[in-house]
């Protein structure tokens, strides 16, 4: 990342320019509507944040050299430029108050998908030296160390110790030719330990195989959240080349919500090729062991129970029917709050805004659009699948001094699998 | 002083083959500029189609979800309300299909002209409705440039001056025609270097948004 330039962003906004881009800013009617559907504006009330004016850098390089009118203005130095300050004004609103959620891409009357351009802006960001200092860090850890907080494989072998211990189960690592490799989240690894041991009982007991790689178990993906190709795309490579060392034919992505979009969407157009390998997400899995009558569930939940959806599992990715039909299994008084599924609201962390500390109060405004959805249904618990979800719903119900409990899908799916003996 | 039937002819003479070559190269100069950039294949399986999804979003996006219906019911029913008026006016007015049919050799029924009278005047009331709404709503106001108020204008032309001019409220006669005429003819003019493309492109946009959403299995 050397030699970053105003040049090379807008050459990156150059690059990033397609079909798609030029038909939506043909198409901006400045209504504002985008604003009503992002969590950024609605809680802030403030309209800068408003989603289409995030993209004003973007918008300008295409109408002054992506359009005859737009060049005709540039002869006569009547269009407005891209300047070094004014990148440095929109990384707040590129980056701090976006979580990529695509809400606004839902909602745009003329079809914009903003989220796709917010995407496509953060390159350039990236490029000319305008990315926040804590995706930086969170990046340049995960290319020495494989993972965005710096953990190291020996954090995580102490951890399939204890699941071993506690389970007298075996936690398999580098076994090749089995049916899954299964990626975690140093997120899930430090706060969530346990996902690790839920998996292991849920395939012990679909009779799953499955195994972790010590070459790479991280599947979140800090070079996509800072916008910067290279960086993620040496992180997918490092999945495929796993993947291909254990001979695995499909690979799960964790409860965790970008790490999946990258590896299952961005990650072949990264690396330029499709995958010999599918790519799952956690939940997609475990419905279809659910389907194929390979959970046995016994007991379920009795309290009053509600369901965050992550944008990236839900609205980014489609997996929307899934994690209801595996609530159903374990839950007696489930209910979905009002707006969900793809219409959901975003819990204010996602898209390296929770890795950026300067984005802490933006995080927590954001958070309140989501508190005032639970609160309309007054649930006693929260169930997610996506650990920055969750430890943004633990830190902010806690913040708000709202005692309701957040649990991961997975794992309460564990607490209800009967016995092996039982069931033989 | 320019003789009124000098100035209707003029504007249903040059001045209209000027409008409508100026409309036509340089909404074709837009719509080449779109498609010229394309798309990078994507390697990604997808869940779901793209030419399905597309099409689908190009009709379901023109009606707002209920949420955003809740949180903008003055936008969302002012925008309906005049775009639809506008086409009523535009398309059923059977002074208009005469001209289309004269231009293009097609034509279908129009409206009893006391309708489309109504309609106007409620179109004319909801577009000044939107222009205030421009005005006071902070992030409309925050967003809009000088081209919104300029696409306001030359589009609250063309209704005005067909309204004055069906109600004889200028005369002579020729003359409220003739600016009538050359208000439309400005509003071709303007169409294609505005956000006015939108009235071709949102096609392109909501098919691709469709068509984005769709591969990943998400109807949009």
């Amino acid at each position: 990342m050397s030699e970053l330039s105003l040049e090379r962003g807008l050459a990156a906004f150059r690059e990033e320019i397609d079909a798609p881009v030029a038909a939506f800013f043909s198409s901006c009617i400045r209504c504002g509507l985008c604003a009503t559907a992002c969590p950024f504006y609605v809680e802030t009330g403030d309209p800068k944040y408003t989603p289409i004016l995030k993209l004003e850098p973007m918008r300008r390089v295409w109408a002054s050299e992506f359009t005859l009118w737009g060049r005709l203005k540039g002869l006569v130095g009547l269009a407005p430029k891209v300047t070094d300050e004014m990148l440095a004004e929109w990384e707040e609103l590129l980056y701090d108050s976006c979580s990529m959620c695509g809400r606004c891409s839902l909602v745009c009357p003329v079809g914009n998908d903003l989220q796709y351009m917010i995407r496509k802006s953060r390159e350039a960001m990236v490029a000319s030296g305008h990315a926040p200092e804590g995706l930086i860090g969170a990046a340049s850890r995960a290319i020495r160390t494989g993972s965005p907080m710096g953990l190291q494989w020996k954090t995580l072998d102490v951890q399939i110790k204890h699941v071993e211990s506690s389970t007298g189960l075996e936690v398999p690592v580098d076994k090749p030719g089995v049916e899954y490799m299964v990626l975690l989240s140093s997120m899930e690894i430090i706060n969530f330990p346990e996902y690790l041991e839920a998996i292991a009982k849920i395939f012990d007991h679909a009779g799953v195989t499955w195994t972790l790689s010590t070459d790479c178990y991280e599947a979140t993906n800090a070079g996509i959240q800072i916008g910067s190709k290279d960086i993620a795309a040496e992180l997918v490579q490092r999945v495929v080349d796993a993947a291909v060392k254990l001979k695995v034919k499909k690979v799960i992505s964790p409860e965790c919500g970008h790490a999946y979009t990258a590896i299952r969407w961005e990650g072949p157009n990264l690396i330029g090729k499709s995958y010999p390998f599918r790519v799952f997400h956690i939940i997609e899995v475990l419905d279809e062991l659910r389907a194929a009558g390979r959970i046995k569930t016994e007991g379920k939940e009795t309290d009053r129970l509600s369901l965050h959806d992550p944008c990236n599992l839900a609205r980014k990715s489609g997996v929307i029917d899934q994690q209801r039909n595996l609530m159903d299994l374990v839950a007696d008084n489930f209910v979905d709050l009002k707006e969900h599924g793809k219409y959901q609201w975003c819990c204010g962390a996602g898209g390296g805004v929770s890795s950026n500390e300067r984005a802490e109060h933006l995080k927590m405004a954001a958070f309140k659009r989501k508190k005032a959805q639970i609160e309309e249904v007054g649930p006693d618990r929260m169930v997610t699948m996506c650990a920055t979800c969750r430890t943004q719903l633990e830190e902010g119900l806690e913040e708000f001094n709202m005692d309701i409990p957040v649990v991961g899908l997975t794992e309460m799916i564990a607490e209800h699998l009967v016995e092996k003996e039982q069931r033989a | 002083m320019i003789d009124p039937m000098d100035f209707l002819l003029w504007t249903k003479g040059p001045m209209f083959d000027w409008a409508i070559a100026i409309f036509a190269l340089g909404m074709l100069a837009r719509l080449v500029e779109i498609f010229m950039l394309g798309r990078k294949p994507n390697y990604a399986e997808p869940r779901g189609g793209e030419w399905g999804p597309g099409f689908r979003t190009i009709f379901t996006r023109s009606v707002a979800d209920a949420g955003t219906f809740q949180r903008a019911p003055f936008n969302v029913v002012i925008g309906t309300v005049w775009h639809v008026g506008f086409f009523i006016a535009l398309l059923l007015f059977i002074p208009h299909i005469e001209l289309i049919y004269s231009v293009l050799g097609i034509r279908w029924p129009g409206l009893p002209n006391p309708v489309v009278d109504a309609v106007t005047a409620i179109t004319i009331l909801a577009m000044i409705g939107a222009l205030i709404h421009r005005l006071r709503n902070p992030v409309m106001k925050h967003i809009s440039t000088f081209e919104d108020y300029l696409v306001w204008t030359v589009t609250f032309l063309p209704l005005i001056t067909g309204y004055i001019a069906y109600h004889r409220m200028i005369d002579p006669y020729p003359l409220a025609l003739g600016l009538h005429i050359l208000a439309a003819e400005i509003f071709l003019i303007v169409l294609p270097f505005t956000k006015l493309t939108h009235m071709f492109t949102v096609f392109i946009a909501r098919w691709y948004n469709g068509a984005i959403f769709g591969r990943k299995g998400v109807a949009s």
